[in-house]
């Protein structure tokens, strides 16, 4: 068991998290009065839907050893923007929406991705910037109007509410099944496709990849448009959800998204970590926003220290373990930075062309 | 770059001045087109009260630059400044509203929390290797957390008079404590930087942190000591910051990790590490509160400048780069002569992600 555990540090991460997701929710059964319910469980799986889809795509942005602060910004222009369209053309049907607000996060992610991979600064910088620089666009255009529930056809006000099947008292309603379904996809794409092998590739070791002739602008480009359609369509589940949109809308979430991505087990350092682990991270989040608050010891302003303590120990526990695998020498030892990155097809490809 | 950078050779006449520093040369020029620009179109520009008031109301961030510069230049980031700023004030307010600690004593444990938030980062950076974005990146939001459930959504105030005074009236003249240790902070860093060993141990240390390692810099040591300043500064600053507000919010100083992060790039400091001078520094800073300041005057609403910093953070990188690729610089690596295939899929069983 200890070996097979080891040998897949992705899957001992996976491992923890769920024996964690489980320890926090009997605990705060024990502390919590009338603590599972119906209602609970919804407000729940709504609130990690967003924060699901928005983590998956900074998942794949983390996976290419970058990382993109504007997650946040980007769902709130969909979110706004989407929602402008939907007031003025009531006509249009919700998957044209959804589409449209996929769509306008993936130019913005485009922008990103265009000036990390060709323009060569750091992502960190980039996407520091255009957070800023999206949220004040959005500010400028929208002029202080917000969007009510009123200008929005019926189908979006009652899409919270609408489920697709029930056990028992827990409902799935369908913004949630179709996250999952989402981050389902996309992790099925990561591990069959060629582009998705390209990400761990590049983020694994990018001067590697470079010298393979592996297309690593471009993939890099890639990750950073289907972060932004993935948190574009975030903003659309924001704007489901609350129906009533301000200027600064989705503020903040690029945290939380981080957040559960790292804790979901994508390595900082690029080149290893699952779409799915970053559903369990959300749920974990999800789990502990809403559940600390209806602790009665505890303020409700605890919520950030917490996800900032919860990143770090993620990160420890990170770097620990692969310190621990590197001294085994379970792993090709790269350059300084080590990473879980364990394919031999990499590096002996098939034709021998060297 | 780095030689010229740090060796202080004897140079004659400007032009050749402008030759060794272009980076800084280009920022005279950018300040000088900011201040007619500003002069153009306002009026009020000149008066000693805008001046003041040109320093004053970014005086904060300044202070923190120049330790963001420190680590920078050594290949580090601290992003989690602004949330030490928030949490030092958050410190003082609490210990000045709910306790009986002496305001001066408060004043002191406020910046020691900064400290101890610095070295706890800075020891998880040095001893476990993880790089200071991620680890700084929890620290912003833990330490903001942190300041929020000290503050809650309460508003803290009533500070001693002399304290208030101490932010807002002039030390010597009209000229603020602020303002005064923000120069005396840039004149420090500017001497540190060239004129000692300490400072070529950061320039190599972001050079190659394993080329230091190997000459025998304790380069742990050093870092650890960065981001344990940093934290001291930040905190300084945040209670600087409490004084000339008067007041204290959980969300105090939230997002002045961007006009920090883009005066230090846009004053030449390379994110990789290794290059810059304070000089660079400090002209950028004058560039950026010029920048605000004059959109100011022109009624631009302080959401739209913090899009136009956004935007010169950006730009700041991106010119380095254009200019030194056209300059031959820095190339990509060869690329190969044939391509082989990528494998389409993991070759056998299920892959390991």
């Amino acid at each position: 068991m200890r070996t097979v555990l080891l040998a897949r540090p992705e899957r001992l991460k996976q491992f923890t998290l769920i024996a964690l997701i489980v320890i926090a929710g009997v605990l705060f059964n024990v502390v919590i009065d009338n603590y599972v319910s119906g209602r609970f469980f919804n407000r729940m799986t709504q609130s990690i839907a967003i924060t699901a889809v928005l983590a998956a795509g900074q998942s794949l942005v983390i996976i290419t050893r970058n990382v993109d602060l504007s997650v946040g910004a980007t769902a709130g222009v969909g979110a706004y923007a989407t929602g402008r369209l939907l007031g003025e053309f009531g006509g249009v049907p919700p998957v044209g929406a959804a589409l449209i607000a996929a769509a306008i996060g993936a130019a913005l992610g485009l922008f990103n991705g265009v000036l990390v991979a060709y323009g060569r600064v750091p992502s960190i910088i980039v996407t520091l910037g255009t957070l800023a620089i999206y949220r004040t666009a959005l500010i400028n255009l929208a002029g202080a109007r917000t969007i009510t529930v009123d200008s929005l056809p019926q189908w979006l006000v009652d899409l919270p509410r609408s489920t697709v099947f029930s056990i028992g008292d827990f409902e799935f309603r369908s913004m949630f099944v179709a996250a999952v379904v989402v981050v389902t996809v996309l992790q099925l794409a990561l591990w069959r496709l060629r582009a998705g092998r390209l990400l761990y590739a590049t983020g694994s070791n990018p001067d590697a990849a470079r010298q393979a002739g592996l297309p690593v602008r471009r993939t890099t480009v890639l990750a950073f448009v289907a972060c932004g359609a993935l948190a574009g369509f975030g903003g659309f589940l924001v704007l489901g959800r609350f129906g009533t949109i301000t200027v600064t809308a989705g503020q903040g979430l690029e945290l939380e998204a981080i957040a559960a991505a790292v804790v979901g087990g994508v390595s900082i350092l690029g080149g290893s970590g699952t779409v799915l682990g970053s559903l369990l991270g959300a749920t974990l989040i999800g789990l502990l926003n809403l559940s600390l608050v209806r602790v009665p010891q505890i303020s409700e302003f605890v919520r950030d220290a917490v996800l900032g303590a919860l990143i770090l120990l993620a990160v420890v526990l990170d770097g620990a373990l692969q310190r621990r695998l590197a001294t085994r020498g379970r792993i090709m030892a790269g350059d300084e930075i080590v990473s879980t990155h364990r394919e031999p097809p990499l590096a002996v490809p098939a034709g021998g062309a060297r | 770059m780095t030689a010229a950078t740090v060796t202080s050779r004897r140079v004659k006449g400007v032009g050749e001045l402008a030759r060794r520093y272009p980076w800084e040369t280009l920022l005279l020029g950018l300040l000088v087109v900011t201040i007619v620009y500003n002069l153009a179109n306002s009026t009020n520009y000149l008066g000693v009260d805008n001046l003041i008031n040109l320093f004053k109301l970014s005086i904060e961030k300044a202070i923190v630059v120049v330790i963001m510069a420190f680590c920078v230049i050594a290949g580090e980031i601290d992003l989690s400044v602004a949330s030490t700023m928030g949490l030092g004030a958050a410190v003082l307010a609490t210990l000045h509203g709910q306790t009986a600690v002496p305001f001066a004593l408060a004043v002191l444990l406020a910046i020691g929390v900064g400290a101890v938030s610095g070295l706890i980062q800075g020891a998880i950076v040095a001893k476990l290797g993880i790089p200071s974005l991620v680890v700084t990146l929890a620290g912003l939001i833990g330490l903001r957390g942190a300041a929020r459930v000290f503050l809650e959504d309460r508003s803290v105030g009533r500070f001693p008079g002399w304290f208030g005074d101490l932010g807002r009236d002039g030390l010597i003249g009209p000229i603020p404590l602020s303002l005064l240790i923000f120069f005396g902070g840039l004149a420090a860093g500017a001497v540190v930087l060239s004129r000692t060993a300490l400072g070529r141990r950061l320039y190599v240390i972001g050079d190659s942190a394993d080329v230091a390692r190997y000459a025998g810099v304790h380069v742990d040591r050093i870092r650890i000591g960065l981001f344990v300043t940093s934290g001291t500064v930040a905190a300084l600053a945040g209670v600087l910051y409490a004084a000339r507000l008067g007041s204290v919010r959980g969300d105090m100083a939230q997002g002045f990790e961007l006009d920090i992060v883009t005066m230090v790039l846009l004053g030449g400091v390379s994110i990789f590490g290794g290059t810059g001078t304070m000089v660079g520094v400090g002209l950028a800073v004058f560039v950026v509160l010029n920048v605000r300041n004059g959109l100011g005057l022109a009624n631009v609403e302080a959401n739209t400048q913090t899009g136009v910093v956004g935007a010169i953070l950006i730009a700041s990188v991106l010119v380095r780069n254009l200019l030194d690729s056209a300059a031959g610089g820095a190339s990509p690596a060869p690329r190969p002569a044939r391509r082989w295939r990528f494998p389409r899929r993991a070759p056998r069983g299920k892959p390991s992600h």
